[in-house]
């Protein structure tokens, strides 16, 4: 169909076009203000948290030492006159105390209206948070665990998902369809119910404050979600290569290693993104299993970090910023993983 | 399928035999798996719900007692109840609407939609403990960024949001709102398979960009919305990390919610019975919702070739 026919109709269609750019700008500009929040605030100094308004630059206020004492600089501009620089010796009611800035030393005193006065400040992002809120708490060590365990999972999970979904998919045995059901079936069942129990398991095990818990389960089934995903990609692979790979004599373990996963690069990267944020995110699972220090991940760390230094907030910031860069990093090399398995998940459930 | 078996006939039976080995054991990690932590774990979740247990001495068996302690003695269960009822009846519908809104803007082939997309997406990802600190500061009623907007635009005594009673619990929902990146993909997935000759054919019709809105997309988009109707309920009724570390449960239990009271009577006071019953009265209600909502469906969501 001619598109240009369309194009050329209607100007309702151009304002309309338009109408859906503002709003898609402002939601954007709005989306988009706690990341800036975020990273912005982490830069800043202590007090400067604290100040009412929306300044995202970090600042540093510009002071002189001058007679012992540590004397906020400023300029002085009347209505009607050149600015000068002073210095403020102090504020109240709106009048401030100034003295000229001769130098190093303090000039002719006056008063002003505060209003005249614009203390000077200079942009000074505070790096050194990162470093003081790093070093606040053992987070080396955090993300040492949060690391071990976001790979072991990842691992796990794309393994014996898709090890489960080759049998769902391609071989044919009894029970398989029924079964089937069931899988899709726990994807219902929500998670608190096996909380508990499952708990008791591992404490039997003597697995509580060890990694295990969080990395075993991957291993087995790798959850149902990525099961289904992966079945419902075997399925749209050409049977006949797979015969033809029968007839030479190949087993369903070669078949499955040789052409199923090497055709399946896609999907299992998209699982694998996938499974790296849940993981790395998680936060009820380290919870509920890691009590010690030397064992908690990014996720548990920070929360540790804010019953410690809950008004530091320079220094959460800092630590959630850098918490959140892997997680940004992946997202913005798979972004194409992200788009397709959201819609995978979507469509075909 | 059963291709490879016709080739071969002759053997067919011996490699049968082998295929089915072949299949559970492929698929024993998941047997394995399902047997250990989920089917084992449910029946034994039943069994430990009818008892009273604080893991260190043995358990004692008290019948239903829990599940009528819940439902006819416990306040706060009713409390934590009603708060998961209102944040899930209150984000999902705004949620959704939202989340519709933004993808059909999307959708209206804009230039530039994989930046829009990117930033609208983005904080679905990074939904975690970081992002939970970073709205507590935004909703700081002093100096957070939403109330200095509030009060830019106009209103001069912006709520008290985490702080307040009866602002909780909304603060949660805005912040809800800013996570719908899934939502959004899956939405814009859907406008992208209504069809175009639909579309055109009622353009030549004569319907106005509403009138096709309403009479095209919306119905040819009912299982996309029926399914992420579905997905929002049952997660927010689950909704736990936000209010365990932006409020804790607070002010004065206004953001008790479900999964945070399930989760201090098991692990801050080991009443594994009570959290247990807790847990399958949890299911219930899911169940239910997700059983009203499929039921419901053959009203308003259309099928394509079907009907």
């Amino acid at each position: 169909m001619d598109r240009s026919f369309f194009a050329r109709k209607s100007t309702q269609q151009r304002v309309a076009r338009g109408v859906a750019y503002l709003v898609l700008l402002a939601g954007s500009a709005i989306f988009i203000i706690p990341f800036l929040w975020m990273v912005s605030s982490s830069l800043k100094e202590y007090e400067r948290i604290f100040e009412p308004g929306l300044r995202l630059i970090p600042r540093h206020n510009v002071t002189v030492e001058i007679e012992g004492r540590r004397l906020q600089t400023a300029w002085y501009a009347p209505p009607d006159g050149e600015r000068k620089r002073v210095v403020i010796l102090d504020a109240t009611a709106g009048i401030a105390q100034l003295a000229k800035l001769e130098g190093e030393r303090l000039g002719e005193r006056f008063e002003a209206p505060l209003k005249q006065v614009h203390e000077i400040s200079m942009v000074a992002p505070q790096w050194h948070n990162y470093l003081d809120a790093w070093r606040a708490l053992p987070f080396t060590i955090f993300l040492r665990n949060t690391t071990i365990i976001t790979l072991a999972a990842i691992l796990g999970q794309v393994l014996s998902a898709s090890v489960v979904a080759y049998a769902f998919a391609r071989l044919r045995w009894p029970g398989r369809d029924t079964l089937f059901i069931v899988v899709l079936a726990t994807l219902m069942l929500p998670g608190q119910v096996t909380m508990i129990p499952v708990y008791l398991i591992f404490r039997e095990l003597r697995w509580i404050d060890t990694l295990l818990p969080l990395i075993v389960p991957a291993w087995l089934g790798g959850g149902a979600m990525f099961i289904f995903l992966l079945r419902q990609f075997f399925l749209t692979i050409p049977v006949e290569l797979e015969e033809a790979a029968r007839i030479d004599g190949a087993s369903s373990a070669a078949i499955f290693a040789r052409i199923m996963l090497p055709l399946s690069k896609p999907i299992l990267a998209t699982i694998a993104v996938f499974s790296f944020i849940h993981h790395w995110n998680d936060f009820m699972g380290p919870l509920i299993y890691l009590n010690s220090t030397d064992k908690m991940t990014l996720a548990l760390g920070l929360r540790v970090f804010q019953g410690t230094y809950g008004s530091d907030w320079h220094l959460m910031m800092a630590a959630s910023t850098a918490v959140l860069l892997p997680v940004l990093i992946i997202f913005f090399f798979a972004q194409k993983q992200f788009v397709r398995s959201i819609v995978l998940t979507g469509i075909k459930g | 399928m059963s291709g490879a078996t016709q080739v071969i006939g002759g053997v067919s039976r011996r490699l049968r035999r082998r295929q089915a080995v072949e299949g559970y054991l492929f698929a024993s990690p998941w047997i394995l798996g399902f047997l250990l932590f989920t089917l084992g774990p449910m029946i034994a979740s039943v069994w430990i719900s009818l008892h009273s247990w604080n893991v260190l001495t043995p358990p004692t068996a008290v019948g239903l007692a829990n599940y009528h302690r819940a439902l006819f003695e416990d306040p706060r269960f009713w409390k934590s109840l009603v708060n998961t009822a209102y944040y899930a009846f209150v984000s999902v519908p705004l949620g959704m609407c939202w989340a519709l809104l933004v993808a059909v803007l999307l959708n209206q082939k804009v230039r530039g939609l994989a930046i829009f997309r990117t930033i609208f997406y983005l904080p679905s990802v990074v939904a975690g403990v970081a992002t939970a600190l970073v709205w507590t500061l935004l909703l700081n009623p002093d100096f957070g960024a939403v109330n200095f907007i509030l009060r830019k635009i106009g209103i001069a005594s912006p709520p008290g949001w985490l702080l307040d009673e009866k602002w909780a619990m909304p603060g949660l929902i805005l912040m809800s709102l800013w996570g719908l990146g899934n939502m959004m993909i899956i939405y814009l997935a859907g406008l992208q398979n209504v069809s175009e000759e639909l579309q055109e054919a009622a353009e030549i019709d004569g319907a106005g960009p509403l009138k096709r809105f309403r009479h095209v997309t919306l119905p040819m988009l009912t299982p996309t919305i029926f399914f992420n109707l579905v997905m929002s309920v049952i997660g927010s009724f689950q909704v736990f990390m936000q209010t365990y570390v932006m409020t804790n449960g607070g002010p004065n239990d206004a953001t008790l919610t479900y999964v945070l009271y399930l989760y201090r009577n098991a692990f801050e006071q080991f009443k594994m019975g009570y959290a247990s019953a807790l847990a399958w009265i949890l299911f219930v209600i899911i169940l239910a919702m997700t059983l009203l909502i499929i039921k419901s469906s053959s009203l308003w969501v259309y099928y394509e070739g079907r009907r």
